[in-house]
C-alpha cells in the first residue's frame, strides 16, 4: 500500500473540537504539514487566540501562549523580541484580530515585527454563536444583524489584507481561501511563504484566509463552500496584495 | 536570547528622581524588557530606560497603548524574562484586562503605578486614590498583586528591585504603587548592588522557548476542562496568597509606645505626617506613626501588637483619597478599637496635605 498523505506529526489529535464542515480544521492541518516540511515544531510559539480556535494547544504539540481576545500581535511582539530565533506564530480570527485587536495587529505590522500571521476570516463570530463581525458581508444576516448588515450604521466589511498594504513595513500579505481542494493547496503554499519569511528575517507576513463557518452562517458545510465563492470572494478578492523581498 | 550584564556594580550616592531610580534599578535586578506609554506622572520612567536599556543592549518599546504594553508584559513574562512596565491612574486602568491574565497565567512581572487623581482624566497631582484597584486585584477574577508603597526615593530603587524577586518567588505579579509626589522627587540616594531576596528561586521551566528536548509548555488562563479544573487553579492561588500574607508584610513604625495618638499613612503622606508628628513630639505630645509598606498583604498582625500596646490610643488614617486604606484600617482593629476612635483626614481629586494641615488636625484630636 502506497501511503500519500498520513496525519502531520506536530498535530496530535485526530478529533476537534470544531463543527463539521468548519475551516478552522482545515487551516490547523495545513499548519501541522508546513511545520512538518520545514522542522519548525521545536522552534515554534504560538498564539491561540479567544475565538473557536482558543484551545489550539489540544491539537498542535508546539509551546503555545493563550491570549487575551485580540492581543495575540502585542503578546507576540514580545516573545519574538526576547526570543530572536525562535518562530512565532500568531493565529487570529476575524473578531479577534479586525474587531477588538485592530490596534494590535496594525501596530505589529507597522513595527515590522519579524512574525507570521495566519488570519482565519470567516466572516462571523463563530465561538460566540454567529454575532456580526467586522468582515461580516452586506446584507449578511447574524444573530446581531438579522435583517442583514447595512451600510448605514454598520459600515463596511474591513478589508484587512488591503488595510495592512498600506503600512510600508508589512513585507507579504496575501488572501487565499479554503473552500475548493486547489483553493486548499495555494492557502498552504501562501502559508509556506509566510512562514519562510519569518525564518528568512524577511518580516511581517500574514495571509488571509477565507474560512467556511456553517454554524454560525446557518448554511450546509456544502452551501458554506459555496457562500465563498459566490460572495466572499466577490468581497474580498483572492491574491497577492504585498510582495517585499 | 537578550542578557542583562549589569546587575553588579558598587554603591555610589546619585541625586535622581524617584521614576529614574525605578527604572535604573529595573536594570539593576536583571530586567530585560520594558513596554510602556508615556503619561505624567510617570513619564520620566520609560524616557530613563529608552536611553539606559539601549546602552545595556536591553529591550525597550514604547507600545502603541497601556493594553498593548501590558500585553507585551504577558508575551515577555511567558517568554521567561523578568520584565516591568509603568504608567500612572488612567493608564493602570487600561492594564487591568492583562493584569487578570497574568495573574490567572502566573506570570511575574513588575508594575508601576505613579498615581494621579481620578477619577476619569482627573488631574496630573499625587493621589493616593488607587488603593482598592492596586489591593483589590483590579480587573476581573478572584487575584492579587503584591503591593509595595515607597516613601523615598532610595525605596523606589530598593523597592524595585525586591519587586522582581518576590514576583519571580511567588509568581504572583508585583506593584511598585508610587504617587506624584514621590515619583517627581528628587533626592540623593545609595545605587546598591542588586542582592537577590532569596537564595534560589523556582525555575521557569514552564517558560515558552520552544519544546525542544522537552514536552510543549502552554501559558493558559482558560479553564474548562476538568469542570473544576478553575476552582483547582483559584484555591492553589488562594493558598499561595495566604502564604505571602504570612510571610511578606512589610511596615514601619515611629513613637508608637505609649501614644495617645498614632497616624497610619503610606507613601508621600507618611514623610508629610511625620513632620508635623515630630514637631508635636517636640513639643511633648505622644503622636505614633505607622507606616504600611506592603499595602498588599496588608501588615494587619503589626497594626493589630500597635493598637493592643497603645490601649485607649485614637488612631488617624491620612489618605489623598476619600478613604479607601481606611477600610483595611477598620477591618483590622474591629474587636480592638472602638469604630469612634478611627478617624480620617483625606481627600481626592490631587488634594495633598501640608505638614501645617496635619499638625491642626492633630492639635485639633488631641484636644478633644
Ligand atoms: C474581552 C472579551 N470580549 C468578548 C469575548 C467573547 N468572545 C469570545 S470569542 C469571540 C468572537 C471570536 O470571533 P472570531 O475572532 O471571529 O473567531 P471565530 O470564533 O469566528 O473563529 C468573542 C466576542 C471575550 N472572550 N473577551
Ligand atoms: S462556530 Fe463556526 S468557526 Fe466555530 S467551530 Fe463552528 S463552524 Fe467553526
Amino acid at each position: 500500500m502506497n501511503i500519500i498523505k498520513t496525519q502531520p506529526k506536530s498535530i496530535t489529535t485526530d478529533s476537534t473540537k470544531y463543527c463539521p464542515g468548519c475551516g478552522h480544521g482545515i487551516v490547523l492541518r495545513l499548519i501541522g504539514e508546513v511545520v512538518d516540511e520545514l522542522g519548525i515544531r521545536e522552534k515554534m510559539i504560538l498564539t491561540a487566540p479567544v475565538g473557536c480556535s482558543v484551545i489550539l494547544y489540544d491539537y498542535i504539540s508546539c509551546d503555545v501562549v493563550e491570549c487575551a481576545h485580540g492581543r495575540a500581535p502585542a503578546i507576540g511582539t514580545a516573545i519574538k523580541r526576547v526570543h530572536p530565533d525562535k518562530f512565532v506564530l500568531l493565529y487570529q480570527g476575524d473578531g479577534d484580530l479586525a474587531a477588538i485587536g485592530t490596534a494590535e495587529i496594525i501596530h505589529a505590522a507597522n513595527r515590522g515585527e519579524n512574525m507570521s500571521a495566519i488570519f482565519v476570516n470567516n466572516a462571523v463570530y463563530g465561538m460566540t454563536g454567529g454575532q456580526m463581525a467586522p468582515t461580516t458581508l452586506i446584507g449578511q444576516r447574524t444573530t446581531t444583524s438579522p435583517f442583514g448588515r447595512t451600510i448605514k450604521g454598520m459600515g463596511k466589511p474591513i478589508r484587512v489584507c488591503e488595510m495592512l498594504a498600506t503600512l510600508e513595513e508589512t513585507k507579504y500579505l496575501e488572501r487565499t481561501s479554503i473552500h475548493s481542494v486547489r483553493n486548499i493547496n495555494k492557502t498552504k503554499l501562501a502559508i509556506r511563504k509566510v512562514f519562510q519569511n519569518q525564518l528568512n528575517g524577511i518580516g511581517f507576513s500574514m495571509v488571509e484566509i477565507l474560512s467556511m463557518c456553517p454554524v454560525g452562517w446557518r448554511l450546509s458545510p456544502k452551501d458554506a463552500t459555496q457562500f465563498i465563492e459566490e460572495r466572499m470572494t466577490n468581497y474580498f478578492p483572492l491574491g497577492v496584495y504585498k510582495n517585499t523581498e | 536570547m537578550a542578557a542583562n550584564n549589569s546587575t553588579g556594580s558598587d554603591t555610589v550616592k546619585v541625586l535622581m528622581k524617584g521614576n529614574e531610580a525605578v527604572g535604573e534599578a529595573a536594570i539593576k535586578a536583571g530586567c530585560i524588557c520594558y513596554f510602556a506609554y508615556p503619561i505624567t506622572p510617570q513619564t520620566e520612567t520609560p524616557e530613563y530606560l529608552a536611553k539606559r536599556m539601549e546602552e545595556e543592549n536591553l529591550i525597550f518599546l514604547q507600545a502603541e497603548s497601556e493594553l498593548a504594553a501590558i500585553n507585551m508584559v504577558y508575551g515577555a513574562s511567558a517568554a521567561g524574562v523578568r520584565v516591568m512596565t509603568s504608567s500612572s491612574s488612567p493608564g493602570i486602568s487600561l492594564k487591568q484586562e492583562g493584569l487578570s491574565y497574568i495573574a490567572g497565567a502566573e506570570l511575574p512581572c513588575v508594575i508601576v503605578n505613579v498615581v494621579r487623581g481620578g477619577p476619569g482624566l482627573g488631574n496630573i497631582e499625587a493621589s493616593q486614590a488607587d488603593y482598592f484597584q492596586s489591593t483589590r486585584g483590579g480587573g476581573h477574577g478572584d487575584y492579587r498583586c503584591i503591593t509595595l508603597a515607597p516613601n523615598s526615593v532610595q525605596e523606589c530603587y530598593d523597592m524595585t528591585m525586591q519587586a522582581f524577586d518576590l514576583s519571580d518567588y511567588y509568581r504572583v505579579p508585583a506593584i511598585i504603587q508610587n504617587d506624584g509626589i514621590i515619583g517627581q522627587l528628587v533626592e540623593p540616594f545609595e545605587i546598591r548592588p542588586y542582592k537577590p531576596m532569596f537564595e534560589k528561586f523556582p525555575p521557569k521551566d514552564w517558560a515558552l522557548t520552544g519544546c525542544a528536548g522537552r514536552k510543549p509548555n502552554v501559558v493558559r488562563t482558560l479553564y474548562l476542562n476538568p469542570p473544576d479544573g478553575l476552582e483547582q487553579l483559584n484555591r492553589k492561588l488562594d493558598k499561595r496568597y495566604k502564604k505571602i500574607h504570612d510571610e511578606v508584610r512589610w511596615s514601619e513604625e515611629f513613637n508608637c509606645d505609649s501614644a495617645d495618638l498614632i497616624i497610619v499613612a503610606y507613601g508621600s503622606t507618611s514623610r508629610i505626617a511625620k513632620s508635623a508628628i515630630k514637631r508635636h513630639n517636640q513639643n511633648g505630645k505622644k503622636v505614633g506613626m505607622f507606616r504600611p509598606k506592603t499595602l498588599w498583604p496588608w501588615p494587619d498582625v503589626e497594626l493589630v501588637k500597635i493598637a493592643q500596646k497603645n490601649k485607649g490610643s485614637k488612631i488617624l488614617v491620612i489618605e489623598m483619597s476619600t478613604g479607601q486604606m481606611l477600610e483595611d484600617v477598620q477591618l483590622s482593629l474591629m474587636d480592638i478599637v472602638p469604630k469612634t476612635d478611627i478617624l480620617f483626614y483625606g481627600m481626592g481629586g490631587g488634594w495633598n496635605p501640608t505638614p501645617d494641615l496635619i499638625y491642626e488636625k492633630i492639635s485639633e484630636i488631641l484636644k478633644k
